[in-house]
């Protein structure tokens, strides 16, 4: 198929940035999306034009390194992937497809189609894990039996792989499903009880710190996650958070 | 040539390293805060080492080129971890996860480093519980295990075909905990170039800021490597598009052996390859062979029908189909080693009975399992166990709840759904083996350098098993490089700050800087990708699966000659100071491009056929590898002497008092 592409150029940071347009002939529809760039930079550094730089790596859809918002949609139309698994058979011949970075505040501009998403890091610095030292003689792994229920839904919620998809789709640029989906792994288990207060308190106010918007429950996030992490996370976290504030808040 | 000393402690193998511990010098906790350790990669390996040792008051700088230490490749690893728990109680222990991998690795590992490993594997269990890792567990709220290839027993635990994540995920938690605390300063986006090294001591490197472009000193009291195995240097591999040798061959071109490069293993079960334009292959987890089995038709008219498209996989009947890894491997079946399994899918697709087009396919069919399954949910129910479409619905829907994720990824690819036709599989690059050269302390043969998870070379000798490369890479971070680190930085107690403005650093980074700038200002005609996928064909056609010593010789010849002419004639387009992805590129494939020949050296010295390394002249009649344990119970560990073609070979003797040595059979 032979296709349009307007992609999102942008020097470095400090640059304005705007749309430039492609044109690339031949796709297949057994490639990957990011197959197809690679194809149109191997062209682009034909004709010695600076080929368009995108964060990726796995090729997969587990890293979380691959972003893009492709035609308006974080990872592009297809559900439940990324964009590195999105293939080629979900466009036709002729269209014209808009290619820009995930967009929001909390999430600069790099270059081109780069984002830096080092905020999300920072929000686990704030308390995205259980305080416990390597030491060679914890306790035995099943000292403490956990209800099968709980384990599947605390590994449902472990699954996220921190792409930023859900920031990117969200009217609000809001965090609160990445955020609620680390919440909600430790609250559902015995091990996170410990410090399940300090942690909501501290990673949501981390969250509000880092210029992440508020959730007013439109859904999108869900819709758009590549790994389908569940609205009810949100809910958890907002549980714990409201308990954690009227006793330590 | 020369004898390497492994440094492995005396006495009985089961308290070597107890012992070992017990005697070592350690680092007073007022003065670990004053030594600094620099640690290169965020893996399972470095991602543990990291926080490991910054919890032991160390003060630690982590690099790594993604955007997050999250990122790192062994993320995508799918099927599990082994450890001799023995819950299950079929009889696992840690002398038989030590026998299985010491067998499975073809008798070319050090024993003391596996069954240190195979010791320290129930810690790992019980350290990732604790850190909140949700492992998969039974209705009772106990883990459940399932079985890997090459073993009998189910010591393999897991998380959704998501192990390696969660796995990661929990190491990436433990060093978030210590970068708040100020004991770890993370770099991310930032790749090292080279090693530094100041009075024989490796201490520090340069490295890049993949953002801005800007050249960085990093001193330290130690430098420890945990950057991953060298399997893109075939290109199409199931590693991630940025996992490199660099910082592995920088060490070596800086002193450190190379040990056993040509110890690769092919996976089994990936995704065949659909055209020219494929960046990377993708691979199914060697669990699913617990579930599916591996078939072609016996015959070639079938074949013929398959490809044309006349025919469909379920329209051919049982009696037709050859289950081939069942018929010559009847104790282990499609549970064989990936070797094995890697193999014997070639050997049918080299007679003609590929499946696909290319005809480089296998079927991998999960009729069978997806039958018993609805049957057993359909007694349990006390449902009709006759009604054949219930029973298919109730067993499709277990092998969901086991293998969901992969069969999703799966269709998402080939646009197939394999709960209803075979998923088709071929053989793919998938981890190394082979790797720095470390002693017992996991040092390479650089003082104060180390070498963990795949960057090294000493557990798996010359074949992996399943589920063993998340075991080491947490082994050696965790529970094994902060003891025997501590053990070196004893002496280091009162060095000091290591300096940045030596001499050493200086032509280091003048080094690193004069290699930049010729990629960028050599306006060629040819893109890096040229000369990588070009590399990656000489690879495959002469160091894939089958290697002679023609072909040896000139693989060796190829790639230097296209070494030459990628220092020639390639294009880096953009420049210095910026976020330049090409350029990135680039100087990986200029140290593909060494290394490759490096191990096509390595495969032609080998003059055996073992594990991963199958030399076509060193076969028995059946077509199994024939090892030489009379010439070849070494490890190779290769000195570099100013091109890959002039290394020097120094030999580690093998020895195995523990273990009796012999064919490995898994018929």
């Amino acid at each position: 198929m032979n296709l349009k592409l307007k992609i999102w150029r942008q020097k470095d940071a400090n640059d304005k940035g705007s749309m430039a347009d492609y044109e690339i002939q031949n796709v297949s529809e057994h490639m990957s999306f990011l197959e197809m760039l690679d194809v149109l930079n191997e062209e682009l550094i034909e004709k010695g034009i600076e080929p368009v730089a995108f964060d990726h790596d796995c090729r997969e859809g587990i890293c979380g390194m691959c972003s893009l918002y492709i035609n308006g949609e974080a990872h592009g139309p297809d559900r439940r992937v990324t964009t590195c698994q999105l293939h080629m058979r979900k466009f036709k011949d002729g269209d014209t497809i808009y290619i820009e970075p995930f967009r929001a505040n909390a999430f600069p501009v790099v270059k081109d189609l780069v984002v830096d998403r080092s905020a999300f890091d920072r929000i686990q610095h704030a308390g995205g894990y259980i305080s416990v030292n390597t030491s060679g003689n914890t306790q035995d792994a099943n000292a403490i039996p956990i209800p099968k229920d709980n384990a599947d839904l605390a590994f449902d919620a472990a699954t996220c792989i921190g792409c930023g998809a859900c920031v990117a789709s969200c009217k609000n640029s809001s965090a609160m499903l990445y955020v609620s989906a680390k919440v909600s792994q430790f609250a559902l288990l015995p091990q996170g009880q410990v410090e399940a207060k300090d942690r909501v308190l501290n990673m949501v106010n981390k969250m509000d710190e880092e210029g992440f918007g508020n959730c007013t429950n439109t859904g999108a996030c869900e819709v758009q996650c590549p790994k389908g992490i569940s609205l009810d996370n949100i809910s958890r976290m907002n549980r714990e958070f409201l308990s954690a504030n009227i006793t330590k808040g | 040539m020369g004898n390497l000393n492994s440094g492995v402690p005396n006495g009985d193998l089961k308290n070597k390293w107890t012992n070992y511990k017990d005697s070592i010098d350690l680092v007073n906790p007022a003065n670990k805060r004053n030594i600094d350790v620099i640690v290169v990669g965020t893996g399972l390996a470095g991602g543990s080492a990291s926080a490991t040792l910054a919890e032991l008051g160390y003060n630690v700088k982590t690099f790594c080129y993604q955007d997050s230490p999250r990122r790192a490749h062994s993320i995508a690893a799918q099927g599990g971890i082994n450890a001799a728990k023995n819950y299950q109680g079929d009889g696992d222990s840690t002398y038989r996860l030590f026998y299985d991998t010491v067998k499975g690795g073809d008798y070319r590992s050090r024993e003391a480093n596996v069954y240190r490993l195979a010791e320290v594997s129930t810690n790992i269990i019980d350290q990732c519980v604790a850190q909140g890792v949700p492992f998969a567990r039974d209705y009772g709220g106990l883990l459940d295990n399932r079985s890997f290839g090459g073993v009998l027993v189910s010591r393999t635990f897991y998380a959704k075909g998501q192990t390696g994540q969660q796995l990661l995920l929990g190491a990436y938690s433990a060093m978030n905990r210590q970068i708040a605390r100020g004991k770890i300063k993370m770099y991310n986006r930032h790749e090292m170039l080279d090693v530094v090294i100041v009075d024989g001591k490796a201490r520090g490197i340069i490295a890049r800021n993949l953002t801005t472009g800007e050249i960085e000193r990093h001193s330290a009291h130690a430098v420890v490597l945990a950057s991953g195995g060298y399997g893109n240097v075939y290109f199409l591999s199931t590693n991630a598009m940025g996992s490199n040798v660099t910082a592995a061959w920088k060490a070596h071109k800086k002193g450190a052996y190379f040990a056993n490069p040509c110890y690769t293993q092919i996976h089994p079960t990936c995704i065949p390859r659909s055209g020219e334009y494929q960046s990377k292959l993708t691979l199914m987890s060697e669990s699913l062979r617990n579930d599916g089995r591996i078939w072609v038709p016996k015959n070639k008219k079938d074949v013929e029908s398959l490809r044309n498209g006349s025919l469909k996989a379920t329209d051919i009947v049982e009696e037709d189909r050859d289950y081939y890894l069942e018929r010559r491997y009847p104790a282990f079946g499609n549970l064989v080693p990936r070797d094995v399994a890697s193999r014997a899918a070639k050997e049918r697709c080299d007679a003609g009975f590929g499946v696909n087009q290319t005809g480089e396919a296998v079927f991998l069919d999960f009729s069978s399992a997806i039958m018993r399954y609805g049957k057993e949910q359909a007694l349990l129910k006390g449902l009709d166990e006759n009604d054949t479409s219930l029973v298919k619905n109730l067993g499709q829907e277990i092998v969901k709840s086991k293998y969901g994720n992969l069969f999703q990824m799966y269709e998402k690819i080939v646009d197939e759904n394999p709960y209803e036709t075979p998923m088709m599989i071929y053989p793919a690059v998938h981890y190394t083996m082979g790797g720095i050269w470390v002693d017992y302390n996991l040092m390479t043969s650089v003082p104060g350098l180390y070498a963990i998870g795949e960057a090294n070379f000493s557990d798996h000798g010359a074949n992996r098993l399943g589920a063993s490369a998340l075991m080491q890479g947490l082994a050696d971070g965790y529970f094994v490089l902060p003891y025997t680190i501590g053990d070196y930085l004893s002496d280091d107690i009162r060095t000091g700050p290591i300096s940045t403005e030596s001499k050493e650093f200086e032509e280091a980074e003048s080094k690193v800087k004069e290699q930049l700038n010729s990629l960028v200002n050599n306006n060629g005609k040819h893109s890096v990708d040229y000369y990588h996928k070009k590399l990656g064909k000489i690879m495959w056609d002469e160091c894939g699966m089958a290697r002679t010593e023609e072909g040896l010789k000139k693989a060796m010849e190829d790639i230097k000659n296209l070494r030459d002419d990628f220092w020639k004639n390639v294009n880096v387009p953009g420049g210095l100071d910026e976020m330049n992805k090409e350029l990135e590129k680039a100087g990986r494939v200029a140290d593909f491009l060494e290394l490759g020949e490096l191990f096509a050296k390595d495969a032609l010295e080998r003059n055996e056929s073992c594990g991963g390394h199958f030399r076509e002249e060193f076969a028995t009649p059946e077509g199994e590898a024939k090892r030489n344990d009379k010439d070849y119970t070494y490890v190779s560990a290769w000195e570099y002497k100013g091109e890959p073609s002039k290394a020097v070979l120094h030999k580690e003797e093998l020895v195995f008092d523990n273990i009796e040595v012999k064919e490995r059979s898994y018929k």
